[in-house]
């Protein structure tokens, strides 16, 4: 839960409202890739 | 008041300790697990500050974190936004990631630290998080000796900055400008890092080193296709060539036509080319970082300028800052990459948070970098005895004449002494040394000690006081971050055919009076080294001089390829026992490899993988 207050206040100061939309589809399509078999994680600087 | 300053998570993680604003302990997680740039969180680096220190976690005011995780997911979500859908299989490698770990880093860390140390913190006051480059800006500026200074901070990415440029007086840091994501600097030189075979984050220094090898051809075509370059040194990158941004490799097809043909394979051949294409993204880099020194001084007025990010290791554009900028004195934090970031993070909380004073001391607040673990002669004793090592007990005034006399014998020396450094390179803590005006010892300790490419050049460490007559220098330079060439009294000129010589042919050419650190340009990346910060090194190189008339030493780091550099005697003893060093001084305590029981030799060429 207190990831949600989190990104709310993250939005709130960033003044980007627009990504919660964009969040909440990255979150439903990501959770489908976390229930998937793991992939090794790239090594590349600009990912992390 | 005691701040904990945590860099983990990325790459190179690392604990500092700062109290009353004074750094007491800082060390890298590496040295502890021996696990090269190991990124988990940094118990055993932390678990030595509190020792170091006698306190336990709950004696700690604040624990700050480097960076800001929501920050750079939001970097993240609009990078592939914005380029969807090609990023597709780029977000679905890195996604699981953040949504097991990094999204939740805060509850992370609380975790991590009450389970090591069983300690509850009141963590939403207790746990403070830096911006990424206010972690560098603040590493290159509060331990600096200048009361005011510019701040000039360039990596590959943190949240979104690139590059800063930030002004620091007293207890304030105030940034300016910064050039974002996906501009950046530190990415362009990875990117050729990648392109010339060797590993993006590590292999950054091999390509500064192959450099001179080569002929900058590629330069214009550098500039003219993936850079604009504004005056003030503000830049911007042709997008259309790098695939850094939602891919799995650095640069593209474009990048390859460009540059006629595939990237290099890892341990391949280097050839010409390869070499030309580092001379050139390295003049680049260092046209850029001279502009964007340029504007700073001008926008600053401040003759003093502190630096740091991973592109401050690059010390060969350290030295032409320092030789061709606007600045009288520079400054650079030592540990420039993201470990560096658990000092900077320590002491923006202490000074920019919480208000709290700057100390000034005469020398800089990083203490020389010996701010790692060091062991008693008592702990050596039994360390040693408990692996089965054949030791000499000595005194020190004798400790420092058998390695003097070692080195004069173009011997290979394990030195391990004090309290290790903190930061990328050895200063004569943890350091392997050799004598610089033997012609052999270049490819000896490439070849036979450090197993690593033979084409790479060795650093040499210099009493302060001889810097001038041995080196076109004269200031001080004791974080080996600065590069100068050797005079030309100590120089012997090449002749047309040998100047010919293709590549490390061109190495093995003596070049002077110290041809194990003079680089195929003459140019030599220079450890000053002083009284004040570790007088047994100062008085081992004083020993040599006595002897030989030279006060000039190969230093090299502690380790071979692939391995971090040793932290406890029994990582010295392995180390020696698995290369062809000749003799190990640890404390007062010196090993001859003839006289250790053969059972213990090891192989260590292969022991680690390649770097």
């Amino acid at each position: 839960m207190s990831i949600v207050k989190e990104l709310w206040a993250f939005m709130r100061i960033r003044k980007k409202f627009w990504l919660l939309p964009v969040l909440i589809v990255t979150l439903i399509v990501g959770l489908t890739l976390v229930l998937a078999p793991s992939a090794i994680a790239p090594f590349i600087y600009a990912l992390f | 008041m005691r701040i904990l300053g945590i860099s983990a998570y990325y790459h190179d993680s690392a604990a500092a300790l700062v109290r009353d604003g004074e750094l007491v302990a800082a060390a890298q997680e590496e040295r502890f697990t021996r696990v090269k740039h190991d990124a988990r969180f940094p118990f055993h680096a932390t678990e030595y500050c509190l020792r170091q220190e006698g306190v336990g976690l709950a004696d700690v005011d604040f624990v700050v974190f480097y960076d800001k995780p929501l920050l750079k997911f939001e970097r993240l979500l609009e990078t592939y936004l914005a380029l969807a859908p090609s990023g597709l299989k780029s977000f679905r490698m890195a996604f699981p990631l953040w949504a097991r770990e990094k999204l939740f880093q805060k509850n992370l860390l609380c975790r991590e630290l009450k389970g090591a140390f069983g300690v509850e913190l009141d963590w939403d006051k207790q746990l403070l998080f830096t911006e990424h480059h206010i972690s560098h800006a603040a590493s290159a500026f509060f331990p600096s000796p200048y009361d005011e200074a510019a701040i000039l901070t360039m990596d590959g990415v943190g949240e979104w900055a690139t590059t800063s440029a930030a002004f620091g007086k007293g207890n304030s840091l105030d940034i300016r400008k910064e050039i974002h994501f996906p501009h950046s600097l530190g990415l362009l030189y990875s990117a050729f890092t990648y392109y010339t075979g060797f590993k993006v984050n590590s292999g950054e220094y091999k390509v500064m080193g192959l450099a001179p090898y080569g002929q900058p051809v590629y330069a214009q075509k550098i500039f003219d296709n993936l850079i604009d370059v504004k005056e003030d040194g503000s830049f911007w990158l042709n997008l259309d060539y790098f695939n850094y941004c939602t891919g799995l490799t650095m640069t593209n097809e474009r990048f390859d036509a460009l540059f006629g043909g595939p990237p290099r394979k890892p341990e391949e051949l280097l050839t010409q080319h390869h070499m030309d294409l580092a001379a050139s993204i390295q003049v680049v880099l260092e046209e850029v970082v001279l502009k964007l020194t340029r504007g700073l001084a001008a926008e600053t007025g401040s003759k003093n300028l502190c630096l740091a990010g991973g592109v401050a290791l690059n010390c060969v554009a350290n030295g032409r800052v320092l030789r061709e900028g606007c600045f009288e004195n520079i400054w650079i934090q030592p540990a420039a990459g993201d470990a560096g970031g658990a000092v900077g993070a320590a002491f923006a909380a202490y000074h920019m948070a919480l208000g709290q004073p700057r100390k000034q001391s005469a020398h800089d607040g990083m203490k020389g970098a010996y701010l790692g673990p060091a062991f008693t002669d008592e702990e050596i004793e039994v360390r040693l005895k408990k692996i089965g090592a054949v030791y000499h007990s000595v005194t020190q005034p004798e400790m420092i004449e058998a390695v003097a006399e070692a080195l004069k014998n173009e011997k290979a020396v394990g030195w391990a002494q004090g309290r290790m450094e903190f930061g990328p390179r050895a200063l004569g803590a943890r350091s392997i040394l050799g004598d610089a005006r033997s012609p052999q010892m270049q490819s000896i300790l490439n070849l036979k000690v450090k197993y690593r490419e033979s084409f790479r050049p060795f650093a040499p460490s210099v009493l302060r006081e001889d810097v001038s007559e041995w080196f076109e220098m004269d200031v001080d330079s004791p974080y080996m971050l600065q590069v100068a060439n050797v005079t030309r009294k100590h120089c012997t000129e090449m002749t047309e055919e040998q100047k010919k010589l293709f590549g490390i042919e061109k190495l093995n050419v003596p070049r002077g009076d110290i041809p194990a650190v003079t680089h195929v340009d003459y140019s030599a990346r220079i450890q000053t080294v002083h009284r004040e910060t570790n007088p047994l090194y100062h008085a081992l190189l004083e020993s040599f001089k006595a002897k030989t008339g030279c006060p000039v030493v190969v230093n090299t780091s502690f380790n071979v390829r692939g391995e971090p550099i040793v932290c406890t005697p029994e990582d010295a003893y392995a180390c020696f026992m698995g290369t062809e060093l000749d003799l190990l001084a640890v404390g007062n305590y010196l090993l001859w490899k003839e006289e250790q029981p053969a059972e213990l030799k090891r192989n260590y060429e292969n022991a680690f993988s390649p770097d």
